[in-house]
């Protein structure tokens, strides 16, 4: 079988949930193998290996700090150690911005047909990956498939459900690709971090659930976080609530914040504009509290609540504590 | 300094989108613009030519006859000269050959500085602004929600997840915009009189030594093999908080079984 080469998105070698679907698609496709980049591998082996990953192309040489060219030529390294783009049956990389560029720039340099941001992938009836893409703010389901060269496919957060390989615990065969970024990589730097305090909740674009608020918060955010808390969800805004300067750019749902497809998404004092749709309007299920009846986003809703978020939140959240206790 | 911005034409995001019948974007039937994510990259554009001074602003669109409406809202916000790729064969192009019909227009134009939108908002893919540093042999630097220019490097801040980042890169580069980092200007009425002068030159592939095979739907990479419209969803259950909404709220999430 074929190897189909999943990039590990981790955090000092704790392996994201996207990894672990995208391992999870790979299986489906041919057999998984890991890219490993960064340091940390030995916290990583053995969730790769619990999802199937029989090898492992891991990186070594000064590749973080250049962004995505250097991460892009140090995969089609590994590309070259795997036999060739054309021994792959696929590359599946996570659907951030920077796995998207990564994707794009080895779609041109080792000859490969791209498709983005797909919400399902299954092998298709000539073997080669078949995916499924959400088009025009989730107006329209598209089905396509790579013609030419290596699949080089991006996958959004929560597209599949993480299942462990049969039989896996076998420790994966690494493989260790030296790369040197070459001076294109090295005309790009980041000069400076500035990390951001982290809130204990779940990654926002792979939560399970999301509660978000709007301009109908006023800037007070209380009730959304402490409904998000009784839930465990990440907490998401509106563009006007970022706009306003109440909540950070990356907790922004909408065209152009995250795109997110959570089991359950709530939104507050969110009127539903088109933009703000987009972000979210595949979610399973959608609740809306508004007090505007009128409220576009009462047309996307399961269920919705006209009225006072100050007053309707609180009163859930309540009744989640004493329904979970 | 010479800035060149890429931009595309698109059905309006408010309007009914939907595709052809061979299974591309209609931009035909519908009524089109300047991807508004494009205006922050004009924006930008302007501010940094009139900061630096002796600047150019040339925007660029590879589109149908069509897209001169793209071109002229850019100018009319105060670009100096549009640059038109149109030719029949380029329908159903995918984002391989458009990245590469640019770079060609590119090799053609004297750049310092190229701006991008950080995607379109039909295919919304944000893979065009890479493929094109790849193909130019420029840095990238993407989702830059802030942009200082000086002498030949360009510094940006962009806001990640778990920190915001301060990236530099040597010119030139290719660099994609948020809609954060500034507010497009509305074109004044000296600026849409001024706009009607203003050069706009017209390619087509032969002027650019592409080959018909190299782009359009015969060429790309990936097929679509089916496309079905989502029906809208379902209108739910509304009620209206009578002091119980919260209750009714959590009653309907236990019975869906969300908590």
């Amino acid at each position: 079988m074929a190897q189909v080469l999943v990039l590990v998105d981790h955090v000092e070698g704790s392996v994201r949930k996207t990894t672990t679907e995208l391992l999870t698609i790979a299986r489906r496709l041919g057999e998984p193998a890991a890219v490993f980049i960064g340091k940390g591998y030995d916290q990583a082996a053995g969730t790769l290996a619990e999802f199937g990953a029989g090898t492992v192309y891991q990186v070594e040489g000064d590749v973080e700090d250049y962004l995505v060219v250097a991460k892009a030529e140090a995969i089609a390294a590994a590309v070259e150690q795997a036999g060739g783009a054309g021994a792959l049956a696929a590359l599946l990389i996570g659907s951030n911005p920077e796995g998207k560029e990564i994707a794009a720039r080895l779609a041109v340099t080792l000859g490969g047909g791209i498709i983005t941001d797909a919400i399902d992938v299954q092998s298709g009836p000539d073997g080669g990956p078949l995916t499924t893409q959400s088009a025009f703010a989730g107006s329209y389901a598209v089905t396509a498939r790579v013609t030419k060269g290596l699949p080089v496919i991006t996958v959004k957060a929560n597209s599949a459900t993480p299942e462990p390989a049969a039989g896996a615990g076998a420790t994966p065969t690494v493989v260790t690709v030296s790369v040197t970024p070459s001076d294109l990589a090295k005309s790009a730097k980041v000069v400076e971090r500035k990390p951001k305090a982290k809130s204990g909740r779940p990654d926002l674009s792979e939560a399970a659930i999301v509660v978000s608020g709007g301009r109908g918060t006023n800037g007070d955010f209380r009730a959304v976080e402490a409904l998000a808390d009784a839930l465990g969800a990440a907490v998401g805004a509106s563009r006007a609530a970022v706009d306003a300067g109440w909540y950070p750019h990356s907790s922004q749902i909408g065209q152009t914040g995250k795109q997110v497809s959570p089991q359950l998404y709530v939104a507050a004092g969110i009127s539903g504009a088109i933009q703000h749709r987009a972000g979210m309007q595949t979610s399973k299920t959608i609740v809306a509290i508004n007090k505007d009846p009128e409220a576009p986003i009462f047309e996307l809703a399961d269920f919705g609540v006209v009225g006072d978020l100050f007053t309707v939140l609180p009163q859930a959240t309540e009744e989640i504590v004493k329904h979970k206790g | 300094m010479k800035i060149v911005v890429c931009v595309k034409y698109v059905p309006d995001a408010q309007a009914d989108r939907h595709f052809a019948a061979d299974y591309t974007t209609d931009r035909d039937g519908v009524d089109g613009l300047l991807s508004e994510l494009d205006e922050y990259a004009v924006e930008e554009a302007l501010k940094v030519s009139e900061a630096a001074g002796d600047s150019t602003v040339t925007v660029l669109t590879v589109g149908p006859e069509a897209a001169s409406d793209a071109l002229r809202k850019a100018l009319q916000m105060g670009a100096d000269a549009g640059v038109h790729v149109v030719d029949d064969a380029l329908h159903g192009s995918d984002a391989l050959a458009t990245s590469l019909v640019l770079a060609k227009a590119l090799g053609k134009l004297e750049y310092d500085l190229v701006l991008t939108g950080m995607a379109s908002t039909d295919g919304g893919m944000s893979v065009v602004p890479a493929m094109l540093a790849q193909r130019l042999g420029i840095p990238q630097v993407t989702f830059a929600g802030s942009l200082t220019v000086t002498g030949g490097s360009v510094r940006i801040e962009r806001d990640g997840d778990t920190s915001t980042e301060v990236i530099e890169a040597s010119l030139p580069a290719v660099v994609s915009v948020t809609d954060q980092i500034n507010d497009p200007r509305y074109p004044s009425f000296k600026g849409i009189m001024a706009a009607k002068k203003k050069p706009v030159t017209t390619w087509s592939l032969a002027d650019l030594g592409v080959s018909g095979d190299e782009v359009g739907a015969s060429a790309a990479w990936t097929a679509v093999a089916e496309i079905a419209a989502r029906p809208p969803r379902a209108h739910g259950q509304v009620v209206t908080d009578e002091g119980d909404g919260g209750n009714k709220l959590v009653s309907f999430l236990a019975g869906a079984k969300l908590v």
